[in-house]
């Protein structure tokens, strides 16, 4: 848990800017354990591979039920990779940080 | 408990709180609706109408009941469902900007998500809450609930989540309908009914000779009862209509007003004045015995009361009925210009039976008729299986008896078919059953009528010749006597040779009474002669008899002459002598 900028807002975690800025979102309901793990772990991944490019956007659905619908949220805690292209949806806590990097793109998967 | 009409809605029953569907004839079967504030399990195949039917309950209960409603799509966008149901005539767009509807596409793509690590269903919960709270929703559908398993890999998570999302809902006390699709072994491919336990609709879509057949049958409903049979259903431009068998119980009334037959003849037979007032007649016959003729004049003569009449005619249009009606004298072209007589006409196999049914109700409903004719009847076997066919006739001849219609039926039996068997099993359920056959002698057909039953009433045994000529049916007894029962020209030939014989008799009677009367005559001109010669003897008897007293004065006279001659002293005359006997030829 070494993510500086943990003091700010929950929506705007990181303000970064240049072409190849990912851009995360990580939709929880409320601060349960399995989002507290899932941002913990989020974290941890963007440091290690994404260090300085990554924006990580925390909406906590309990406060803002109406931004479910509009990135087709259903499971708890959901990754939307905004940016880049295409969309990609991680569900679970990203405890297998493996199937993460590879939800995520940055690591092919398995056979490839 | 039981409901009379099918428009009719009950209220709930105090024991299980219901929600009235909307739907029509669903809350009639469920009697009164579905559980409040629990979820209840609709499940079938594909394009059997669970997404129809749960928007309907939506929609109805938005405009019907002021109840606002979430519709939580899982395979269709907003803007599809409002596209496929606009058909129905329900406008979604505008239930939506009321704030009666919303509408919440949840799509679930399977390629778009990686799972890692635990999770749970919490954003559907807040999609879900989230919409209820904003529009007041008393009733959700979720629709299909099922494909949440083929996005997730995690059954083990959704099967706890599900439990959980029912759990929710029935604490939210909302009325939910949860769709799910037909599965192999059960109900539903992912065991739904295992968490709505409440009740369950299976709607199912069978096709049987090419003819599809929507059926409905609630499964499983806790604490309350409700019907068990499959039920047709139909989607037309109304939504959805769930026909159930109208009579759960018998109740019908009786009538004891009559109903003229149109044949004079025939009401003779039937006690004199005809059917029941809303009793349903069968006229049986093979084919080409003249049974659309006595539904044309049962048609007439009931638009000459000035009683409306509906026609469903099967096998002829409206013309051509006409015609040939007008054939016989019957013209009912009239009748249909002054609104009395309707005609409707279609192919039993342009419709499945349920859509036939559906479509004979509303008829009726709109048109109001209060007589009926079904020609023939035995046609929407076309359109079913027989066993479809037959509850449906039995569900519309309820419907029609409580309606207080008279009815009358023609059914085509086949030669091969005994005659007590309509092909479709519903004699029992007739009331006045007559029956139209040929009779094939001596190289012609004659038609005969005799009636096979009819309740209620005393009613003629006897066979009767049908006749057809071109002013109508006219009824004839058959010829009954040593040569057996004849119709026809046997019947008439009968009845020469029998005039013929009588001719000949008559006349060997007068020639016999002739003969009499001449020997009488005879015997009288004897008796006359006899009677001359007669007086002509007894004349001459008595000129003798005078002669012979002449003749003893005269002696007498001698004698005393002779005495007084001789001096006698005789003192008088001796007395005469005793008269003389008869004298013989």
């Amino acid at each position: 848990m070494k993510t500086p900028e943990r003091k700010q807002s929950e929506n705007e975690m990181q303000s970064v800017s240049g072409a190849d800025v990912w851009k995360l979102r990580l939709y929880v309901a409320g601060q349960t354990p399995k989002s507290l793990t899932a941002f913990a772990n989020l974290k941890k991944i963007c440091e290690e591979h994404l260090a300085g490019r990554y924006i990580i956007e925390v909406i906590d659905l309990v406060q803002q039920p109406q931004l479910a619908a509009g990135d087709q949220i259903v499971a708890i805690p959901t990754l939307v990779r905004k940016l880049p292209e295409p969309l990609r949806r991680i569900v679970g806590d990203l405890s297998n940080t493996e199937r993460t990097l590879v939800g995520l793109q940055l690591k092919p998967a398995g056979k490839d | 408990m039981r409901t009379k009409r099918l428009s009719q809605r009950r209220e709930p029953t105090p024991s299980l709180p219901k929600t009235p569907t909307g739907i029509g004839g669903l809350d009639e079967i469920t009697e009164g609706g579905i559980p409040k504030g629990r979820p209840t399990l609709v499940c079938g195949g594909t394009g059997c109408g669970k997404t129809l039917l749960s928007m309907e309950f939506l929609v109805r209960g938005a405009v019907e009941y002021g109840e606002p409603g979430v519709f939580m799509a899982f395979e269709e966008t907003a803007e599809e469902l409002t596209q496929n149901v606009r058909s129905l005539g329900f406008d979604l767009d505008q239930l939506i900007r009321r704030k009666k509807l919303a509408v919440d596409f949840v799509r679930v793509e399977r390629s778009e998500i990686d799972e890692t690590g635990e999770y749970d269903l919490e954003g559907l919960f807040v999609r879900l809450g989230h919409a209820i709270s904003k529009i007041g929703a008393k009733r959700v559908v979720l629709d299909t609930i099922e494909s949440l398993f083929s996005g997730l890999s995690d059954t083990a998570i959704l099967r706890a989540e599900l439990r959980r999302l029912f759990r929710w809902l029935k604490d939210k006390g909302v009325t939910a309908i949860v769709t799910g699709e037909r599965g192999e072994a059960q109900l539903t491919r992912q065991g739904m009914e295992e968490y709505v336990s409440d009740c369950v609709i299976l709607l199912d879509n069978r096709v049987v000779d090419q003819v599809t057949t929507r059926h409905l049958r609630i499964v499983k409903y806790r604490g309350t009862t409700h019907g068990t049979n499959e039920y047709p259903f139909l989607i037309d431009e109304d939504g959805i209509s769930v026909l159930p068998i109208t009579s759960l119980g018998l109740n019908h009334e009786a009538h004891n007003e009559h109903v003229p037959s149109g044949i004079p003849r025939l009401d003779t037979m039937l006690g004199g004045k005809g059917y029941y007032r809303a009793s349903s007649v069968l006229v049986t016959g093979t084919a080409g015995t003249g049974k659309t003729s006595v539904a044309a004049h049962f048609a007439r003569a009931a638009c000459e009361r000035g009683e409306k009449c509906l026609y469903f005619s099967f096998e002829e249009s409206p013309a051509q009925l006409k015609r040939n009606m007008r054939s016989i004298g019957v013209d009912l072209e009239p009748w249909e210009r002054k609104g009395l007589l309707r005609f409707h006409s279609m192919r039993s196999t342009l419709h499945g039976l349920e859509t036939h049914l559906v479509k004979f109700h509303h008829l009726i409903r709109e048109y109001e008729p209060r007589t009926l004719v079904f020609d023939p009847i035995d046609n929407l076997l076309h359109a079913g299986s027989k066993q479809d066919a037959t509850s449906m006739v039995i569900r519309l001849i309820d419907f029609l008896k409580l309606q207080g219609i008279t009815a009358l039926m023609t059914n085509l039996t086949s030669g091969g078919l005994s005659k007590e068997e309509t092909g479709m099993d519903i004699s029992s359920l007739i009331d006045t059953w007559l029956f139209l056959r040929d009779i094939e002698t001596d190289g012609e057909r004659n038609r005969v009528i005799y009636i096979l039953k009819s309740r209620g009433m005393a009613h003629s045994n006897q066979i009767r010749e049908f006749l057809i000529s071109d002013k109508g049916i006219d009824l004839q007894d058959v010829y009954l006597g040593a040569g057996g029962v004849l119709t026809g020209s046997a019947r008439q030939s009968q009845e020469a040779r029998e005039k013929a014989a009588r001719l000949v008799r008559g006349q060997e009677l007068e020639i016999k009474r002739r003969a009499a009367a001449r020997r009488r005559e005879a015997l009288e001109a004897n008796i006359a002669a006899m009677r001359k010669n007669f007086e002509a003897e007894e004349e001459e008897d008595q000129q003798l008899m005078q002669d012979e007293l002449i003749r003893e004065e005269n002696q007498q006279r001698d004698r005393e002459h002779l005495a007084a001659k001789r001096k006698a002293d005789a003192t008088g005359r001796e007395p005469a002598p005793a008269k003389m006997g008869r004298r013989s030829k």
